[in-house]
């Protein structure tokens, strides 16, 4: 036997899915939501309209309705970087950790349609 | 060895092994860094925004569909209880996103010696609690 391939200068740089792509995405979902809260928090504070005709007359406008909507599907798959970690760190038998990964991919595509449901019925 | 290990042993400190959830908390054995403060808590405020999702998406929902589902939203977001939940939610939301954007920063390689790591760890603290005694003093109606 040789040395092994994929370790030292041999390790494959390109295409290996070495988690490059998770962390990647989990900091820019970060930034788009960051960028989302200092928006929201400057329309409605700026809006001196603090009541459900403020509230609502952000939301009912489409590019904030789209804006809001690729915020929350950024968070959602940032939400699963971070608790696919959780499960990764602490559940160790393999039947279990896979169960949970699963129920949390369901439960964050539910919570995906639900702001669609939400977003689109103001 | 590292550092931490040199010096203990200079200082003569109790060398503990396999050091479990006890050593770190109650029995004070270790004393946690900032930093280590500042990274537990990202997750454990990650996970409690995670499991208050739902919630958090029913509030989103009563506030937005109508007049009545606003007062309806309103009704609930006044009960003291709701507001110290959203108290915690708060300080989780802003504690998640001040130890965030200090990581954006580490990831580019700005404040990642010792001393620099465990000052911007202590105002991530400073900052998360200071804003979430704004929101509570708000919430609460102080002003």
């Amino acid at each position: 036997m040789g040395t092994p391939k994929n370790i030292g200068q041999r390790r494959l740089v390109v295409g290996a899915h070495y988690g490059m792509r998770d962390w990647l995405a989990q900091r820019v979902t970060a930034i788009v939501m960051v960028i989302f809260t200092v928006v929201l928090l400057v329309s409605f504070l700026s809006g001196q309209n603090f009541n459900y005709e403020g509230w609502a007359g952000l939301f009912a406008r489409q590019w904030f309705k789209l804006f809001t909507l690729v915020t929350f599907f950024g968070l959602y798959y940032h939400v699963w970087v971070g608790i696919r970690d959780i499960w990764m760190d602490y559940v160790k038998p393999v039947g279990i950790r896979l169960t949970l990964q699963i129920a949390t991919v369901l439960w964050l595509l539910a919570c995906a349609a639900w702001t669609v449901q939400i977003l689109w019925s103001v | 060895m590292s550092e931490a290990v040199r010096e203990a042993q200079k200082k003569g400190r109790p060398v503990i092994r396999n050091v479990d959830f006890g050593d770190i908390t109650y029995r004070g054995y270790y004393k946690q860094p900032p930093s280590a403060i500042v990274s537990i808590l990202h997750r454990v405020s990650g996970a409690g925004l995670f499991l208050f999702l739902p919630f958090l998406l029913y509030l989103f929902q009563e506030s937005l569909r109508s007049e009545i589902s606003f007062a309806h939203f309103a009704g609930i977001a006044s009960h003291p209880l709701v507001k110290l939940i959203l108290l915690g939610l708060s300080w989780a939301y802003l504690h998640h996103f001040t130890a965030g954007i200090r990581h954006l920063f580490m990831d580019n390689h700005i404040a990642l010696d010792k001393q620099d790591a465990q000052k911007t760890a202590r105002w991530v603290l400073v900052i998360s609690l200071v804003l979430t005694a704004l929101v509570g003093l708000k919430l609460f109606g102080v002003f």
